[in-house]
């Protein structure tokens, strides 16, 4: 019956499925797994964004990003510096300017992390873009790796991001009055606050979800696959290959800052180690084991492996317990393992991805 | 005689030491089939490069419908007017053949962020019209069943069509085809020339390089035979081929065609 | 004369505390470099890809060195300890060049026509693998790396200033061993037939393989000639620092790739000299610019260094120094 409805009909059906699940997904798993789960589920949402992000660079255009975690930070320490005591508690001045304390709304930092991340990624792009794409590669870790190199050092001379340390004290998302660091009572039921997270990040991913899909059908989509199949034959055909791979930059960037702001707010708490280059090639796996430039592979990479070390925490301890009564290896260098595994052997059988767009015929 | 379409004066381009193209003048007329042929090394794929904006050359003039051509990015050459083919068909595998012709629209249309992300009124009919405009071409060319067919699933001979579709999409002034009969057998040549007689009959104009002289002979309005990065002859396709120094660049002293 | 302003800039230079130590600890730095960096723009002029796992062959060296080390001194207490430094040495090369032919093997052999992304992806999840691994042999506790060779700190040019530089039997080995293998290289490469065999593939591997060459066999060569020379920057490393962990091949591989960068890649020479580049601008860049800001910025900074040399090399002159000019993009 499903095959007999049409692209579009299916389309439709896929996304109301999709709806559904969304809304019902942390019920179902609050009650397998208790509010930790929730959790996990939060940072998957954040996951998603991230890799929908990644996969403008990657998958539409084709720019293989190995530092995007890098925008993912600056969203995360913009909102972090925005909502908590630190720069009042550095600059005198500044606590004399603003009694109240510093608690931007989150929809003021929102916008600025996304203007933010941008910008920078504009900046990293316009001297890089033109490069090939294992040198660029390289050159985006490397600016992955400044960013957190500053992020780590910037307590001397002047102390910005409190170096290791970290910026703690970051306030919670407070929308309309409601806070939702705090359980809170809605429409007769009681929303521990990772429910009420999840809301507001799912929120987000279906805003980020609807630009991406209007994206990938219009001139731009077309012209960004057209630059990733065959960039000399985009150019011959004159799309201006520069502007449009800082676009996918400048978006994909964008998204990445607004899913750290979130992140910071959501946490409490930033800090360099957060935003690793394991961080980048994680978002990466997602999006290439998923299914580059396929929206639906994508969100199935990001979910199998942001559950996955869940996964794996509760099925190999106990396993190995069982097995050789201690845990002899622990279950975050089997994620390791099966992250390394999983990129080769999908780049010699499935280069495509699990879910990978299907043209007909 | 009418104002050339494309005039070229005295292009001069050396890499190294290497002097590939010396003083090359070169003048089509709208509505031809122009053809530039000459041994292996003569130069053609140089003087291509040239006008489609991959190498600048060190001397010399291009003029496209009068006004000066000096394009400083390749994008800027189908912009200004020149859509070319590859002489290794250069498709958008993954894309239909359908979304290939419609990149080809690519430079004629607007469309931005705000109308992707919007798809307001002007948004909408454009790309309504991109579509249309797409599939008015394939069936042109004679894919109108291959719409949805991925690019590289296609035949050769099909996708040599296709890619010329998806340059026509581009409104070129001029249709520069970088050996479009390689790998081609005599049939599939056949079609070929067919398909450029009727584009050039629709007002087109073509610049062709190609290597196989019989095609080049039959369907060019005329011609220009480049040995040595130099032109050795230029004129119909009657009197190149009687040209004793074209004879002598292709076969040797002594020799008749 | 010395007071003329390019000059008085010199002597400033110079003279400046601490210029022989950075000058020296650049050598040493740059020695590794050079030796990691030689493997990357092998591998890149045969095949045109950039080897992600490089600089994990590096550690594994390291690591499998250490555990040689180990078990000879436990089995043969009495060996002087530069034989047990030589035994392990050799040990570790021979196991990383087997590693780097089985890492061609198996993640870039058929991939040699994929799209670009798909081996850089490849060497991604084999980097990945490599540090697994490596948590599981010898945990992700940094190991002690026992140091074979004389401790004394040796001074260099004792009497030029107050605080004279200070290097010990180690480094100097370091730097030494470096230079005769990359001189030793460059003879293979340039003067015998296996080197040209290389150079010819390098080139096109269609023509020489009509001449008689097996590129596949040149390939697996190659590959394993890398990776004993990353094994042995490796434990020359661990040796230097006293210490390897399985982290210990990232930042050095990044280091190494740019280096081959910085020469132009695909160069041999290049390769060498951009090492030996790199690690005189890390040392004396981050020695000055502790000094100007009075310990502000210094060392802290000092891996930023190499990627912003990175980035600069590519955008403003991507054939590096003693590259071809390339085309941007291939």
């Amino acid at each position: 019956m499903i095959k007999s409805l049409t692209p579009n009909k299916r389309a439709t059906l896929g996304l109301l499925l999709f709806a559904v699940a969304l809304v019902l997904a942390p019920w179902i798993v609050g009650h397998a797994g208790g509010n930790t789960w929730v959790r996990t589920l939060d940072f998957a949402l954040l996951y998603i964004m991230l890799a929908l992000g990644l996969n403008i660079v990657v998958g539409y255009a084709g720019l293989l990003d190995m530092g995007f975690i890098a925008f993912y930070a600056v969203g995360a320490y913009l909102a972090a510096l925005l909502s908590s005591p630190h720069l009042l508690q550095q600059f005198p001045a500044l606590a004399a300017l603003l009694p109240a304390g510093m608690h931007t709304s989150i929809w003021l930092i929102l916008p600025l992390g996304a203007l933010l991340a941008a910008g920078c990624g504009v900046v990293l792009g316009a001297p890089t873009l033109r490069l090939r794409g294992d040198y660029l590669a390289i050159v985006t870790l490397g600016f992955g790796e400044i960013i957190r190199i500053l992020l780590r050092n910037l307590d001397r001379p002047v102390n910005i991001t409190n170096g290791p340390k970290g910026i703690s004290q970051v306030d919670p998302v407070s929308l309309l009055g409601v806070n939702l660091g705090r359980t809170q009572e809605l429409f007769g039921l009681r929303l521990p606050s990772v429910y009420l997270y999840y809301y507001l990040f799912a929120a987000l991913v279906v805003l980020i979800l609807f630009a991406c899909i209007r994206l990938e059908r219009s001139r731009i989509g077309r012209a960004w696959v057209a630059i990733r199949e065959d960039e000399d034959a985009a150019q011959a055909m004159g799309v201006n290959t520069v502007r449009l791979k800082l676009l996918a930059f400048a978006i994909g960037a964008a998204f990445g800052g607004v899913s750290g702001a979130l992140f910071a707010s959501f946490q409490g708490f930033v800090s360099p180690e957060s935003f690793t280059l394991n961080e980048s090639i994680a978002v990466l796996a997602m999006v290439v084991l998923g299914g580059m430039g396929h929206i639906p592979g994508v969100i199935l990479g990001c979910v199998l492996l942001a559950a996955l070390p869940e996964a794996l925490r509760a099925s190999m301890g106990p396993l190995q317990q069982a097995l050789f009564g201690q845990v002899l290896v622990d279950p975050e260098i089997i994620r390791q393992l099966f992250y390394g595994l999983a990129l080769i052997l999908a780049m010699l059988y499935r280069p495509a991805g699990l879910w990978p767009k299907g043209v007909a015929r | 005689m009418n104002a050339p379409l494309l005039q070229i004066d005295s292009v001069n381009k050396h890499f190294g030491g290497v002097a590939a193209l010396t003083d090359v003048s070169l003048s089509i007329q709208p509505g031809e089939i122009y053809g530039l042929i000459g041994p292996n090394g003569a130069g053609k794929t140089t003087f291509f490069n040239l006008m489609t904006g991959l190498y600048t050359p060190d001397s010399g003039r291009f003029q496209l419908d009068g006004r000066e051509y000096r394009p400083t990015s390749v994008h800027q050459v189908a912009a200004a007017g020149i859509a070319r083919t590859f002489q290794n068909i250069r498709l958008f595998n993954a894309m239909s053949a359908l979304e290939n012709v419609m990149v080809g629209r690519h430079v004629r249309t607007r469309n931005g962020l705000w109308a992707a992300l919007s798809r307001h009124r002007r948004a909408r009919d454009e790309e309504a019209q991109t579509r249309a405009h797409a599939h008015r071409l394939l069936a042109y060319v004679g894919l109108a069943g291959f719409a949805d067919y991925r690019a590289d699933s296609l035949s050769y001979g099909h996708q040599r069509r296709l890619e010329i579709a998806r340059a026509l999409a581009t409104e070129p002034r001029l249709l520069a085809l970088d050996e479009p009969a390689a790998g081609m057998n005599a049939s599939e040549k056949m079609q070929l020339r067919s398909l450029l007689e009727k584009i050039r009959d629709d007002g087109h104009t073509l610049l062709l390089i190609e290597h196989d002289v019989k095609l080049v002979m039959g369907v060019c309005d005329r011609i220009s035979v480049l040995d040595y990065g130099q032109v050795i002859a230029v004129g119909p396709p009657a009197e190149v081929r009687q040209h004793p120094a074209v004879i002598q660049a292709y076969l040797g002293a002594s020799a008749h065609v | 004369m010395l007071s003329v302003p390019p000059l008085y800039a010199l002597r400033f230079m110079l003279l400046m505390d601490g210029f022989i130590q950075q000058l020296l600890n650049g050598l040493m730095t740059g020695s590794l470099y050079a030796l990691v960096a030689l493997g990357y723009t092998m591998v890149y002029g045969i095949l045109r890809i950039i080897n992600f796992a490089h600089g994990d062959v590096l550690m594994i060296g390291a690591l499998v060195g250490l555990s040689v080390i180990r078990l000879v001194q436990a089995t043969w207490p009495a060996l002087p300890p530069v034989l047990v430094l030589l035994i392990a040495t050799l040990v570790a090369m021979a196991f990383c060049a087997l590693l780097a032919v089985v890492i061609e093997r198996v993640a870039y052999r058929r991939l040699r026509h994929a799209p670009r992304l798909a081996p850089l992806i490849s060497g991604i999840g084999v980097s990945l693998l490599l540090q697994t691994l490596a948590m599981l042999v010898w945990t992700r506790n940094p190991q002690m790396f026992p140091q074979l060779l004389p401790l004394e700190p040796i001074e260099v040019l004792a009497g030029a200033s107050a605080h004279p530089a200070i290097t010990n039997a180690t480094a100097l080995t370091t730097i030494a061993i470096a230079l005769a293998v990359m001189v030793a290289l460059l003879v293979l490469v340039e003067r015998t037939r296996f080197g040209r065999a290389m150079r010819a593939v390098a080139e096109n591997p269609q023509v020489a393989s009509l001449m008689g060459i097996n590129p596949n066999r040149i390939i697996v060569i190659t590959f394993a000639i890398g990776g004993a020379l990353a094994a042995l920057a490796g434990v020359m490393m661990a040796s230097n620092y006293g210490s390897a962990h399985f982290y210990m091949g990232f930042l050095p591989g990044i280091k190494a790739f740019t280096a081959a960068v910085l020469g132009g890649i695909g160069n041999l020479k290049g390769a060498m000299l951009g090492g030996l580049l790199l690690g005189l601008i890390e040392a004396l860049g981050t020695g000055y610019l502790g000094a100007a800001t009075n310990g502000v910025f210094g060392s802290n900074y000092q891996d930023v260094f190499a990627f912003i040399v990175l980035i600069a090399v590519l955008v403003f002159r991507p054939s590096g120094l003693l590259g071809e000019r390339l085309a941007t993009r291939a």
